[in-house]
């Protein structure tokens, strides 16, 4: 039922569309359609496979669900790669966001350029652990509509080349730990650097959904929680 | 489907058949989406679900059948089903799921 080459495109984060027929005659027979127009498999008509493909190499790939397709019944799945969270800051509450955000269906990064912080030892559950400074990594790596960074470090040599990197890169979170204090300094340093204020105004700071919390554990939740109510449509970009 | 993953693919290496459940129509309130899984192994080891909890004993049942057999089946639940009386969806809606076996 290429179960096989699902599970490996999903492994490797890679976009694929499932076709299987639901209906009485064909059930079960199944077509998978890269974007690039591979394709493997059949749903036993030629006319089906046919439009089956068109659909998964069109602009706009279709939406999850049951759908007629030259009058037979398909249920249609698109599998989009999954959403990256880059975390800036190799600190306590990056420990316990890594878990979260795992658990949540993100693709964990974190980044530090302080090698005492950043050790496999601290992060054996991230999903890649990069020692380097923040702004040169995130420079070279694809930044998408999909990306979401959270910045942690409490250190404005670490942050703030780092934030302008991704502010410009229009991705789809920027969200940054401190003080009122402290992002007051932060966004009067971005300005100076040249940066628009609508670009600086898309910083989520406070960061995290209002939960009340003070320990690493519930403020890696509350960041957590606003990255599942950004990812859902629930909350717009800039200050709560 | 990531998320049942792991377990499929530990229950796969231990030479267990499996058995995907996958949610293909809602009508009404449905705690699960679209394209949600459940796996179900020959052992009777269960990973992700279908609903909040109300389809899945009766989804399992069916799955054994579809684990010996192979052969794939559309399975719908809800209010306007006889079945409701058995397998009554809390939530008042309608769920058809397909079921079938991994075979490669």
């Amino acid at each position: 039922m290429g179960f096989e080459s699902l599970r490996r495109s999903l492994l490797a984060g890679e976009r694929v569309v499932m076709f299987t027929r639901a209906d009485g005659a064909g059930l079960g027979a199944r077509m998978l359609v890269w974007p690039d127009g591979r394709a493997e498999g059949a749903l036993g008509e030629a006319d089906l496979d046919r439009k089956a493909l068109a659909l998964a190499t069109a602009e706009t790939l279709p939406a999850t669900g049951l759908r007629e397709i030259e009058g037979v019944e398909v249920f249609v799945e698109t599998y989009e790669p999954l959403p990256q969270l880059f975390i800036v800051g190799a600190v306590h509450v990056a420990i316990h966001l890594v878990h979260f955000a795992r658990r949540l269906g993100f693709r964990a990064v974190v980044v530090d350029a302080r090698s005492a912080f950043a050790t496999a030892e601290r992060f054996p559950h991230a999903d890649e652990l990069v020692v380097e400074w923040p702004a040169d990594y995130l420079a070279r790596v694809p930044l998408h509509a999909n990306t979401y960074c959270v910045f942690l470090t409490h250190d404005e040599k670490l942050d703030n080349p780092a934030l302008q990197v991704v502010l410009e890169a229009g991705v789809r979170y920027v969200g940054a730990l401190g003080s009122s204090r402290t992002h007051a300094k932060r966004v009067a340093a971005l300005r100076e650097a040249g940066l628009a204020d609508e670009l600086i105004d898309g910083i989520h700071a406070p960061i995290g959904l209002d939960l009340g919390g003070r320990k690493p554990e519930e403020i890696a939740m509350a960041i957590a929680a606003e990255l599942v109510a950004v990812r859902n449509g629930r909350q717009a970009a800039g200050k709560r | 489907m990531l998320d049942i993953l792991p377990d499929v693919d530990r229950w796969r290496a231990d030479g267990q058949r499996v058995a995907v459940a996958t949610v293909i129509r809602t009508v009404g309130s449905s705690p699960r989406p679209l394209g949600s899984k459940m796996a179900v192994s020959d052992a009777g080891s269960i990973a992700g679900s279908v609903s909040g909890g109300c389809i899945e004993g009766a989804v399992i049942e069916e799955a054994q059948s579809v684990l010996e057999d192979g052969l794939p089946k559309r399975l719908s639940y809800g209010i306007s089903d006889e079945q409701a009386w058995s397998v009554g969806l809390t939530c008042g809606g309608e769920v058809e799921v397909l079921v079938e076996r991994i075979d490669g």
